[in-house]
C-alpha cells in the first residue's frame, strides 16, 4: 500500500491573472476590446491604403453622397463635358458613353486648338483625351475621353474631400489626443495623489486644498485660456488638458493610498528603513493601479469628447488636419442638405466611445472583487 | 432636535465663511491668467489709432499697473460691482449676467428636474429587474446618452421635431414660451438622465441587498414602499454628483445656447475669453464659482438629511 496520496496541484493565480480571466468571460468587454483594436489599426493604417489623400480637394465632387458604386454617376458626365466644351469654346454635336469612356464630337466655327483638350485631363472625371478623328480642317473633332472612376465610400465634404479618408485621419488624431491627455493626467494624478496620501498630515491637507480650489475654477475657462496661450498647437494643448484632468485621478489615488499605507507590508518596509520614495514606487503606486486603470479607460472617451467639444467651438484641431469633433461640427452645420457628413463621423465616434465605456465597465467588474 | 438645528446653522455659517478664501483664490488666479494672455480687448483686425487706443486704455484704466488694476477690481467686486463690459459696449457685466442668467437657469433647472425624475425612475426599474430585458434596455439607453455628444443630439432633434414633423420651433427664446423650451431642455437633460440612471441602478442594487431592505421584503411590504426606502440610501452618490453638475447646468451650456440660439450666459464665457473682455470673463468666473460653492454646500446639507449617520457637530 503506498502511503503517498498525490496532492492536487493548485496553482495560485495572481490578482491580475484572475482579473484577466474574469474580463475574458465578459463578452461585451471582449467584443469592445477587439473593436477598439480594429479601430486603432484602421486609424493608423487605413489612410495608407485609401486611394484618396485626406486633404485632396475634388472640385467637381463637392458634397457628393456616400455611395458604394464609383463616381462619376452617368448623369454627371454630360454636364462635365459641357463645362469643358464651353472652356474650349466648342459646341457638342453628340456625346455618348461607350464602356469606360465618353465619346464626344466637338464642332467650332474656327479650328479647335487641341492643346485646350488638356482640360479633360485636369478634370476630376476624366483621365485624359485622345483625338480619334479630325474633320473640316480641325473644326470638328471626335474625342475619346476615358472616365476616371473614383469611389467615395462615405461621400465628400463641402470642399470635395473624401470623407472616408478624413474620418480615418480624424480617428488617428482623436485617439492620439485621448491617449496623450490621459497619459499626462495619469502621470500627474498618480504621483500627486500617492504623495499626498502617503505623506499625510498638513502636507496632505494643503495638497488636497489645492485640488479643491482647482475644482472650483470653471473647467472650460482653463481650457480656453490654454488655447489662448498656446495658440492652436494641439499637442501642447492636450498635454495641458491632461494637466487639468488629473484632479479626479489624484483623489482616487489618494483615497487608495490612505488605506494601503496602513497595510503590514508597508509598515514592514518602513521598519526596514526603506525611503518614502522607494515605498511609493515599490508598494503604494503598483497597488493603486486597479482603480486607476479603470478610471483611465473611462477618461479616454471623456477626453475625446472634450476635444470634439472644443473643435465644435472652433478651438480645436485646425484645417486641413481634422478630428472627429471637427467633422461632427461640420456635419451638424450641413445636416439639412448633407446628412452623411454627420452620420459617418458620429458613427465612428459613438461606436468607439461605446466600446471604451463597455471595456471600462468590464475592467471595473473584473478588477473589483466586491461585485463577484 | 433644537441642538441639531443650531449645529446645522453654525455649520452652514462656517462653510460660507470658509468659501470666501476659495473664491478669492479663484478670482486672483483667473484675473492674472486672463491678463497675461496675449492680446487686449481693443485689438481689432484694423488696429485703432494710437491716440484712440491710449484714450480707451485710460478710460478703462488699463494703463495702470496690473497690481493696481487688481486691487481696483477686487474693491469694486467687494461692493458687488462687476464693472463695464469691454466688448458689449454700453452694458455693464452685471446687466449682461442679469439678462442671461434667467434664461440659463430656466433651461438648466428644467433639465435638472427632468434628469432627476426620469433618471431615478429608470435606474430603479433597472435595479429591480437586474439582468432582465428592462435592465439591458435602460443600460443601453444610458450608454448612448453618455456617449453621444450634445452637439450631435441637438441638431438631430431640431431636424426631426423642428423641420420634419414641424411640432416645435427649431430655436429661439421667444420669452421662454414652453414650446421653445422643450428641445433645448431635452437635449441638455439626456446625458444627465443617463448618468443618474446608471448611478441609481448601481447604488440601488447594493441597497436592495442590505439588511434593512431584506427585512422589509421579508415582511411582505409592497414594492413601491421598498423602493422608497432603498432610494433614500441609493440617492447619496447621485446627490454628490449632482452638486457640481447642477452648478454647471444652471450656469448655461455653450453648445445648447449656440445651437438653439438662446440668449443665456453660457456663451459669455467663450465669447468673453476670445474677445479679451476681461470684466465679462471675470464676472462669469465669479458667477460659476459661487454656484459651485453654493451647490457643494447644498450637497453636504442634503447628505446630512438623507444619511442620519452624517453629523456636522465638530
Amino acid at each position: 500500500m503506498s502511503g503517498a496520496i498525490a496532492a492536487p496541484v493548485t496553482v495560485s493565480r495572481s490578482l491580475w491573472a484572475d482579473a484577466r480571466m474574469r474580463l475574458f468571460r465578459n463578452k461585451a468587454a471582449v467584443t469592445s476590446l477587439f473593436f477598439l483594436i480594429f479601430m486603432g489599426l484602421l486609424a493608423i493604417f487605413g489612410p495608407m491604403f485609401s486611394p484618396h489623400q485626406y486633404e485632396r480637394v475634388y472640385t467637381e465632387y463637392v458634397r457628393v453622397p456616400a455611395s458604394l458604386s464609383a463616381y462619376p454617376k452617368p448623369d454627371q458626365v454630360a454636364p462635365a463635358v459641357e463645362r469643358i466644351a464651353a472652356r474650349i469654346r466648342a459646341q457638342i454635336e453628340r456625346q455618348e458613353i461607350i464602356g469606360g469612356s465618353v465619346r464626344v464630337t466637338l464642332v467650332s466655327p474656327r479650328a479647335i486648338d487641341e492643346r485646350n483638350l488638356a482640360f479633360f485631363g485636369r478634370s476630376d472625371l476624366f483621365q485624359g483625351s485622345n483625338v480619334i478623328e479630325r474633320a473640316d480642317e480641325g473644326r470638328k473633332l471626335v474625342i475619346d475621353a476615358p472616365i476616371r472612376w473614383r469611389t467615395f465610400l462615405f461621400g465628400t465634404d463641402g470642399n470635395g474631400r473624401d470623407l472616408f479618408t478624413r474620418t480615418l485621419i480624424a480617428g488617428r488624431v482623436s485617439l492620439a489626443i485621448g491617449l496623450l491627455a490621459t497619459g499626462v493626467a495619469l502621470l500627474i494624478g498618480v504621483i500627486y495623489g500617492a504623495t499626498a496620501g502617503y505623506l499625510g498630515g498638513r502636507i496632505d491637507t494643503v495638497m488636497m486644498r489645492v485640488v479643491d480650489i482647482l475644482y472650483a475654477l470653471p473647467f472650460i475657462f482653463f481650457v480656453i485660456m490654454l488655447v489662448v496661450f498656446f495658440g492652436r498647437n494641439f499637442i501642447l494643448m492636450f498635454l495641458a488638458v491632461g494637466a487639468i484632468e488629473w484632479l479626479d485621478m489624484a483623489r482616487i489615488v489618494r483615497g487608495q493610498t490612505l488605506s494601503i499605507k496602513r497595510q503590514e507590508y508597508v509598515q514592514a518596509a518602513e521598519a526596514l528603513g526603506v525611503t518614502s520614495g522607494g515605498i511609493l514606487k515599490r508598494h503604494i503606486i503598483p497597488n493603486t493601479l486597479g482603480p486607476v486603470v479603470v478610471y483611465m479607460t473611462l477618461l479616454v472617451p471623456k477626453v475625446i469628447l472634450l476635444e470634439s467639444f472644443l473643435s465644435f467651438l472652433g478651438l480645436g484641431v485646425q484645417e486641413p488636419m481634422t478630428s472627429w469633433g471637427v467633422l461632427i461640427a461640420d456635419g451638424a452645420r450641413n445636416i439639412q442638405n448633407a446628412e452623411w457628413l454627420l452620420f459617418f463621423p458620429a458613427l465612428f465616434l459613438v461606436s468607439t466611445l461605446f466600446a471604451l465605456n463597455f471595456f471600462g465597465d468590464g475592467l471595473r467588474d473584473a478588477l473589483d472583487p466586491k461585485d463577484r | 432636535m433644537a441642538h441639531w438645528r443650531t449645529a446645522m446653522l453654525s455649520y452652514i455659517l462656517r462653510r460660507l465663511i470658509s468659501a470666501l478664501p476659495t473664491l478669492f483664490v479663484v478670482v486672483t488666479l483667473s484675473f492674472f491668467l486672463i491678463r497675461l494672455a496675449p492680446g487686449g480687448p481693443f485689438d481689432l483686425e484694423q488696429p485703432l489709432e494710437a491716440k484712440v487706443m491710449e484714450n480707451l486704455n485710460r478710460i478703462y484704466k488699463l494703463d495702470r499697473p496690473l497690481i493696481e488694476q487688481y486691487w481696483l477690481y477686487l474693491s469694486h467686486l467687494a461692493t458687488g460691482d462687476f464693472g463695464p463690459s469691454f466688448y458689449a459696449r454700453d452694458f455693464t457685466v452685471a446687466e449682461l449676467l442679469s439678462r442671461g442668467l434667467p434664461v440659463s437657469i430656466t433651461i438648466g433647472g428644467l433639465a435638472l428636474l427632468l434628469a432627476l425624475a426620469i433618471g431615478i425612475v429608470l435606474g430603479t426599474i433597472a435595479a429591480f429587474r437586474q439582468n432582465h430585458a428592462a435592465d439591458y434596455s435602460v443600460m443601453v439607453f444610458a450608454t448612448f446618452g453618455i456617449t453621444i455628444p450634445t452637439f450631435v443630439v441637438a441638431p438631430v432633434l431640431q431636424i426631426v421635431f423642428g423641420l420634419m414633423l414641424a411640432w416645435l420651433p427649431v430655436g429661439g427664446w421667444n420669452n421662454g414660451h414652453v414650446r421653445n423650451l422643450v428641445l433645448p431642455v431635452v437635449a441638455l437633460a439626456l446625458p444627465q438622465i443617463a448618468v443618474v440612471a446608471r448611478m441609481i441602478r448601481a447604488s440601488m442594487i447594493e441597497a436592495l441587498r442590505s439588511n434593512h431592505i431584506r427585512t422589509l421584503r421579508s415582511q411582505g411590504l409592497p414594492r413601491s414602499t421598498i423602493a422608497l426606502h432603498a432610494l433614500r440610501g441609493a440617492m447619496l452618490p447621485v446627490v454628490s454628483y449632482m452638486g457640481p453638475a447642477a452648478a454647471a447646468l444652471l450656469t448655461g451650456s455653450v453648445v445648447i445656447e449656440t445651437i438653439f440660439g438662446l440668449p443665456g450666459v453660457g456663451r459669455y464665457f467663450v465669447e468673453g475669453a476670445l474677445n479679451r473682455d476681461y470684466t465679462l470673463v471675470m464676472g462669469t468666473v465669479v458667477m460659476v464659482a459661487v454656484f459651485v460653492l453654493i451647490f457643494n454646500l447644498i450637497v453636504d446639507i442634503l447628505y446630512a438629511l438623507l444619511d442620519p449617520r452624517v453629523r456636522y457637530d465638530t
